[in-house]
């Protein structure tokens, strides 16, 4: 975190929420601006250029998946959804739009803060560093510049399309990737309607880096949306 | 009864004592042919002695059908047995008595006998021979036994007509004899057999008299013996077969023989396509017939062609494979496809023509000896006579004067351009011009304008341009050559151009037959409605087989339903004149449904319809029929066009069984119960509700106190964990009771992917990492389950549910979840070493609201399991609650596979 404080933007109509957010995050050494409505959100975001922008996705005049598109016209920066259970649909749609991440409600305040510094920590920093050449995640290293994934210190072979599956998880590490946006990594979009391909490649990556796979550790299921490579702190 | 030696008798008890044996695994009943040389030799006899013993054993047998022909002996033994009174068919006036196959399938005994195997039906019978209603009371458990004789065996029937000159029309398919559960052979020496009929023992039809009585001369009965006998030995026993046919499944490779006959448009082939029977049969090896099909073949006469798929017809009753190729080469085309089947023998006929036709054009055998390499030829003579048949008549060409116009138009524009060039070119060049017009002609037009054309040209050139001009004489011999060249120029490039368009006709017709398979399963998978579909596939069907087709589909009582999706060829909507289906074909089409079989027209069942009814069958039964009624009915003779249709149905079927899985899955939603749910729901509610909401009030209350300041920080803790852990399980509550409310408040639209059940149960581990970190979790899930088309989320939700029920109603004890195919079903199961079930109907657990103990601590569990219930049995699945016999409960949920996506690559 820089040496300035993060500032975010909580778009978000319930002002339960909105008290609890402000009284946590402010505790956290966040500044945050709330907004009501979608509109005062964009309005805000506008104006104040958060560092992160926390929307809810049922906003009173208007879709929080517009906010999203909306936002996404110019804004770079982290985005984390907030939803209600059992709307899988609007989660992906949400992923799909830009969104980095998502919140399913009620969620505590520790999940929301592991989401937050994920999200700050893959936020393009104003002088660009060169890219990361080393992951480590547990046991797992991945040598990006040399193309080497090891295992507890043993060399793991894998396929061209494996290695690209679990590179994009790896560098967006802690952040959930749609099932499309991972096809459309792995495979340029040819198979962005065959999620079964995924399956079957995740099953045989995670064979090949878990040490248990039925127990997944490092690659994590988010049924219905995705996966999600854990953090190296193993907040998720 | 002059029955030699005690040994051919059945020994009723073995007979008993096996059948009692089967009684319990079987499900098709066993045929039991007992097989003789020739009439009288005491066939009937024997199956009625059998039976009568069968009888003092108290085992339930009914006579079906005998044939009495007044024999005292064999009436003797029918007395006090059951028999089934005949059905009587009218016909042209005369009344027949034929076996009554509806009221033996009624009556339902345990054996029945039924003499004559051979016998045709008389017209109106439900099929045209008696082995099919004897394969029909098979299919349904009666055993059957039978009595056949040798002549009647269609393989050897054309040997037998050549021993005994009388040829027998009533034959049974070998492979009705070759699936006999028993054969007992009835034997009788030919001269006990002669001294009974002199005794008048033997009955012979009156007005066939003549006839058989040269049949039963010494000689013949003696060969008649030994065929009798050798097919006997020939039969392989069942066990021996049975490890055959596993054995067969292993072997990937076929190390054996394999026999290919190659059959043309003669009635040679009849016989050879019995040669190769034969020999395969003695082989033990495959066999196929293979129908080459060359342009010329293509221009057969309709008796020919007829004569052709006839053939055809007898290798597939035979047992055979049968093939249609195209191609111009015959023999080259039919070597690469024996090479490429594997055939190690190849049989073909040697045509009867004259020898000097020989010098000039090298015969098919010749070519395929020739080029056989290893593959063993077997060359078969015909009769002298038999191959004279119908003189190929060629189709009627439709009129082409605009083609010889349009000829005559281009030699005339030609001309002037000669004439125009004639003042400054050579004549050689000019006829170099003529050339190219003739050339040009045979390409567009064909061999009879290009005739013309050349013609045409010869006489305008030396008319015109050859001195003398303007006379026909030719002072220059070698114009004369000129002309030679340009008219055999011109008849060689169109006989080219002609073989070469009628071979793209044939490879066209083959690619429109591949091509509309391919096509059909590019729409079928767009479509989400069963009638669609049933549209789709008679849109494809007609467009190959013109005429009527129609998809009937049945009501919730299995009757089908005139059809009200029917087509005709270029107009697929539903508007037109109704597709008639009249009474008796519907009844068709139910047999055909009920049986799974297809029936009518070019089938075995009720031949005389003139449609054809299919069954769609798919995976988990059958969807409904799909009639067609063509408007040639010999295009279904054509193999290679039936096998269309039928792949083309069969295609369809699991289509629509899809959709109809998706549309099933989408009714089975929980029924409303509205009175019932609302009062429970209060009950419940209220109970559910106010408990946490109590300690959450009172939790809160105490903080917001001012006596707060008192509490100890220990304290203030438990209280906030408190007031965390009651709201979570108000949450959880909450959750359940909108999923159930979404659940049965309409069809359960599921969004169905393909999962892998490993990974949901590592999420559902994953997701319940906290809680279940203090339990010993066991995990039998393999790694190579296949995948399942489920709704992700929803079955994560139920798996998730029995994990949490497993968690809070075994304290502390260890949790196995563990995941297995069975029966084309996926089993989940979560079991815990708990306290077990409380007793009771297990199945009750998943009612709404319902509580494994009543007033329990733990709230929601009612619920939970309610939504289990109502989204397995959305993916036609089952869910199933026991004790296990080691203590604890096992709750386990099934989902079932369907065709597993491809590999990918």
């Amino acid at each position: 975190m820089t040496a300035e404080r993060t500032r975010l933007l909580a778009i978000e109509d319930d002002p339960k929420i909105q008290r609890f957010l402000i009284a946590a995050l402010e505790a956290n050494g966040y500044t945050l601006d709330v907004a009501a409505t979608g509109d005062e959100g964009l309005r805000m975001a506008a104006m104040r250029v958060p560092d992160v922008i926390i929307v809810d996705l049922g906003l009173p005049d208007m879709s929080g998946l517009d906010v999203i598109r909306r936002l996404r016209e110019w804004y770079a920066k982290p985005i984390i959804v907030l939803s209600a259970r059992s709307l899988e649909s609007d989660k992906v749609a949400a992923l799909d739009l830009g969104a980095d991440d998502y919140l399913t409600k009620p969620f505590g305040i520790g999940e929301l803060l592991a989401r937050l510094r994920v999200a700050r920590r893959h936020t393009v920093p104003e002088n660009p560093v060169p890219e990361e050449s080393r992951i480590v995640v547990g046991v797992l290293t991945i040598d990006l510049a040399a193309r080497r994934i090891t295992r507890d210190g043993v060399e793991i072979h894998l396929t061209p399309i494996e290695y690209k599956l679990l590179t994009t998880l790896a560098k967006q590490r802690g952040k959930v990737l749609t099932h499309r946006q991972l096809l459309v990594a792995a495979w340029d979009n040819t198979r962005s309607d065959s999620p079964e391909y995924l399956r079957m490649y995740l099953r045989a990556l995670r064979h090949k880096i878990e040490p248990d796979p039925a127990r997944p550790r490092y690659l994590l299921t988010e049924v219905g949306v995705g996966y999600r490579m854990i953090d190296s702190d193993g907040v998720f | 009864m002059a029955v030699k030696g005690t040994d051919q008798r059945p020994d009723p008890d073995a007979l008993l004592a096996r059948m009692k044996d089967e009684d319990a695994r079987r499900e098709r009943g066993r045929l039991k042919i007992f097989f003789g040389a020739a009439p009288g030799v005491g066939k009937s006899y024997a199956m009625l002695e059998a039976a009568r013993k069968l009888k003092e054993s108290h085992t339930d047998v009914v006579v079906g059908y005998v044939e009495l022909h007044g024999r005292a002996e064999t009436e003797a033994l029918l007395s006090g047995s059951e028999i089934l009174p005949p059905q009587r068919l009218e016909y042209r006036g005369i009344v027949l008595n034929e076996f009554d196959l509806d009221a033996a399938l009624k009556r339902a005994p345990r054996v029945i006998l039924i003499d004559e195997l051979a016998h045709s039906n008389h017209p109106g019978a439900r099929h045209p021979k008696r082995w099919m209603d004897i394969e029909e009371l098979l299919e349904a458990g009666i055993d059957v036994c039978t009595t056949v004789n040798v002549q009647h065996l269609e393989s050897l029937n054309d040997v037998i007509a050549q021993i005994t000159g009388v040829h027998v029309r009533e034959t049974v398919p070998d492979k009705v004899f070759d699936a006999a559960d028993e054969v007992e052979l009835v034997d009788l020496p030919p001269d006990d057999l002669l001294q009974r009929m002199q005794e008048g023992k033997v009955y012979i039809e009156a007005k066939v008299g003549h006839a058989l009585e040269s049949f039963f001369r010494k000689g013949n009965l003696i060969a008649l013996r030994q065929l009798a006998l050798r097919a006997t030995a020939d039969r392989v026993d069942t066990s021996m077969r049975d490890y055959r046919r596993t054995h067969d499944i292993e072997r990937t490779w076929p190390a054996g023989e394999r026999v290919m006959v190659c059959v043309g448009p003669d009635p040679l082939s009849i016989r050879l396509v019995r040669s190769a029977r034969r020999l395969a049969t003695a082989l033990h090896a495959d066999w196929l017939a293979v129908y080459m099909e060359t342009p010329r073949l293509a221009r057969l006469s309709v008796i020919e062609r007829d004569r052709v798929l006839q053939t055809l017809k007898l290798a597939e009753s035979l047992g055979g494979e049968t093939a249609n190729l195209s191609g111009e080469s015959v023999a080259a085309d039919l070597l690469d496809y024996a090479r490429q089947r594997n055939v190690s023998k190849i049989i073909i006929g040697k045509p009867a023509r004259p020898r000097w036709r020989d010098r000039f054009n090298p015969t098919l055998v010749d070519e395929i000896i020739r080029n056989s390499g290893d593959i063993d030829v077997f060359v078969i003579t015909g009769e002298r006579g038999a191959t004279t048949s119908a003189p190929p008549r060629l189709p009627q060409r439709s009129s082409k004067w605009p083609a010889y116009a349009k000829s005559v138009g281009v030699i005339v524009l030609t001309t002037m351009l000669c004439a125009l060039l004639n003042k400054h070119v050579e004549r050689t060049n000019l006829i170099m011009l003529y050339l190219l017009a003739t050339v040009l002609v045979a390409i567009s037009f064909g061999r009879g304008p290009s005739v013309l054309a050349s013609v045409l040209s010869v006489l305008l050139f030396d008319f015109l341009f050859v001195s003398p001009i303007y006379s026909f004489a030719v002072t220059d011999v070698e114009y004369l050559i000129t002309f030679a060249v340009m008219l055999a120029t011109g008849l060689i490039i169109s006989n080219l151009m002609a073989r070469g368009r009628r071979q793209a006709f044939v490879a066209r017709q083959r690619e429109r037959r591949s091509g509309e398979l391919y096509a059909l399963s590019r729409e079928l998978a767009q479509s989400r409605n069963i009638a669609e579909l049933g549209a789709i596939l008679s849109r494809h069907v007609l467009a190959s087989i013109d005429g009527q087709a129609a998809v009937l589909l049945p009501d919730s009582e299995g009757l089908l339903q005139d059809p009200s999706h029917f087509c005709a060829r270029g107009n697929a909507s539903a508007n037109q004149a109704r597709y008639p289906v009249p009474g008796n074909d519907l009844g068709i089409a139910q047999w055909a449904y009920d049986h799974r079989q297809k029936a009518g027209l070019a089938t075995d069942t009720l031949a005389s319809a003139d449609a054809i009814y299919l069954p769609l069958q798919a995976q988990r039964g059958c969807i409904g029929v799909f009639g067609l009624r063509p408007r040639d009915r010999r295009q279904l003779d054509i193999p290679e066009q039936a096998h269309l249709v039928e792949s083309l149905v069969s295609q369809t079927a699991v289509a629509m069984e899809r959709v109809q899985l998706v549309q099933n899955a989408q009714t089975a939603g929980v029924e409303a119960e509205s009175e019932k749910l609302r009062s429970l729901l209060l009950s419940s509610i209220s109970h559910d509700f106010r408990t946490p909401l109590a300690s959450i009030i009172g939790a809160a209350t105490t903080l917001l106190d001012d006596s707060a300041a008192g509490i100890s920080p220990s304290r203030r803790r438990d209280l906030l964990q408190g007031l965390h852990d009651e709201a979570a399980r108000l949450h959880r509550l909450v959750d359940n009771l909108l999923e159930l409310t979404r659940l049965s408040s309409g069809p359960i639209r599921l969004k169905r992917e393909w999962v892998s059940m490993q990974e949901l149960v590592g999420a559902v581990l994953h997701r319940h990492r906290e809680t279940l970190e203090s339990r010993t979790i066991e995990l039998e899930v393999s790694d190579h389950l296949p995948m399942v088309y489920c709704d992700e989320v929803m079955i994560w939700q139920v798996l998730s549910n029995l994990v949490d029920n497993a968690y809070k109603h075994a304290p502390g004890a260890a949790i196995r979840v563990s995941a297995h195919v069975c029966r084309g079903e996926l089993w989940v199961s979560v079991a815990d070493k708990g306290p077990g079930l409380p007793p009771g109907d297990a199945q009750r657990l998943f009612d709404k609201f319902h509580r494994g103990r009543e007033e329990g601590a733990q709230s929601g569990f009612g619920l939970g399991l309610a939504i289990c219930k109502a989204v397995v049995e959305a993916h036609d699945g089952r869910i199933e609650a026991r004790n296990l016999p080691e203590g604890g409960a096992e709750f386990s949920f099934s989902l079932p596979l369907v065709a597993q996506p491809e590999i990918p690559t």
